[in-house]
């Protein structure tokens, strides 16, 4: 629901329909009864709401824009993972990609965070997370030779992407995500959003990690 | 030997703060502010419809008292009125208009504080007090809490207007948060009350 208090005019235009709607009750007790006036609230409230609801426009996102230059023959390979950025099945992907090309990868890692500290901007400790999994992701590229960078990214994957993009005209992306069924991402859809709103090749790389622990510890 | 002072370059203060919400954080604090007030206003008004509901359903107000509906409502208008001047001084601000910002906060004031010696002397000739049955704990308690957040807002807007008579805020959205907010403020203390007056005053 819209916060009618979000800024002063909207505040100033609720009070207008607020003693709008508070006039039309009192002359409704006053013409009639409690049960009068408590109908017109409701009538005259609920209009109110469903007119402001039909009212407002669908959120329309401003289409991605970047950069794109040749980057001197290089592969540029935007990465981005958060709990699965040091996964095994995600090296392996970003390796074969960049074998044969001279590639620049960036590995950007969103700061997941719970929504009431989004909210309150609390976000150093999502950050600090994040940043840990990123340092051990690039330095097990830099051990299978792979020249990357990371970055902290937005909690929104997709806003973390469009924020790289800026910066880093990528050739591909590869989205790392949980499996089916563990992946908050994936029940968000954001593999398929993604696709719809980048105009670049998007892989989509599953990573367990229960299963490579389990695997690591038998070999 | 001579020594030579110099001065390093020391960062002052904490490092900025990593801000992933889009809402500015004063805002954002109002906003939780607001929220806050609504269950505030809300429980005193589970307790004044409790009272007239289930405590005394027959006859409200219950005999013999009466309500000055007419001066609660010349009150209402000028709260009303001063919604307008409030909106007047941040449209100024944001035209980079100083005298409007100023004119605008300075009626505001004072017509909020008309409200305010209106409702003072309307408790002194009212009739009634607080001890008087539920009825009186419950109209001093919404009209008493109403009147307490008039005269925070109050506060704000002298500061506000003390500040703008100094050469603060701008036309830019960050540089009128200080009007902006207060404004907000107001509005709300606007809209609680046409909420108190038309159920205590009217129906």
């Amino acid at each position: 629901m819209k916060n009618p208090f979000r800024t002063e005019a909207e505040a100033f235009s609720f009070v207008i329909v607020t003693g709008v709607l508070f006039a039309a009750v009192a002359v409704a007790g006053w013409l009639g009864n409690g049960w009068t006036a408590l109908a017109v609230f409701l009538a005259l409230g609920l209009g109110a709401w469903a007119g402001i609801y039909m009212k407002s426009e669908p959120k329309v996102r401003e289409p991605a824009v970047w950069e794109r230059r040749p980057h001197g023959g290089r592969k540029r390979i935007l990465v981005v993972a958060n709990e699965t950025v040091a996964g095994r099945a995600l090296r392996d992907e970003i390796r074969h990609r960049a074998r044969g090309h001279q590639a620049d990868v960036l590995v950007v890692a969103p700061a997941l965070n719970s929504q009431l500290r989004y909210w309150a901007s609390d976000e150093d400790g999502a950050r600090a997370q994040a940043q840990r999994r990123l340092d051990a992701s690039l330095a097990a590229l830099t051990e299978d030779a792979v020249e990357a960078r990371g970055e902290i990214g937005d909690s929104d994957p997709l806003q973390a992407v469009e924020d790289a993009l800026r910066t880093f005209g990528a050739d591909e992306i590869i989205i790392s995500t949980h499996p089916p069924g563990r992946s908050n991402w994936l029940e968000k859809d954001v593999i398929a959003l993604a696709r719809e709103r980048f105009d670049v090749p998007i892989a989509h790389v599953v990573v367990d990690l229960e299963q490579e622990a389990s695997a690591a510890r038998r070999g | 030997m001579s020594t030579v002072a110099h001065a390093e370059e020391h960062p002052r203060g904490p490092p900025p703060a990593h801000q992933s919400s889009r809402v500015d954080a004063r805002l954002l604090g109002i906003y939780f502010f607001i929220g806050s007030e609504i269950m505030l206003f809300g429980s005193f008004f589970s307790a004044y419809f409790f009272a007239r509901v289930v405590v005394a359903p027959d006859k409200w107000p219950p005999e013999p008292f009466k309500l000055p509906v007419y001066v609660a409502l010349l009150n209402t208008i000028i709260l009303l009125t001063s919604s307008f001047t409030m909106h007047w001084a941040l449209q100024s601000i944001k035209r980079n208009n100083r005298p409007g910002l100023i004119g605008g906060l300075a009626l505001t004031f004072l017509l909020g504080l008309t409200f305010l010696l209106v409702q003072a002397r309307e408790y002194t000739r009212i009739g009634f007090g607080p001890r008087d049955l539920a009825f009186g704990t419950t109209f001093f308690g919404l009209t008493g809490l109403h009147g307490a957040h008039v005269f925070v807002g109050l506060n704000l807007l002298l500061y506000a207007l003390i500040r703008s008579i100094r050469g603060h805020y701008g036309p830019n959205a960050h540089d009128h948060l200080g009007v902006e907010i207060p404004g907000i403020y107001w509005h709300f203390v606007d809209v609680m009350w046409i909420v108190v007056y038309t159920t205590v005053y009217v129906l």
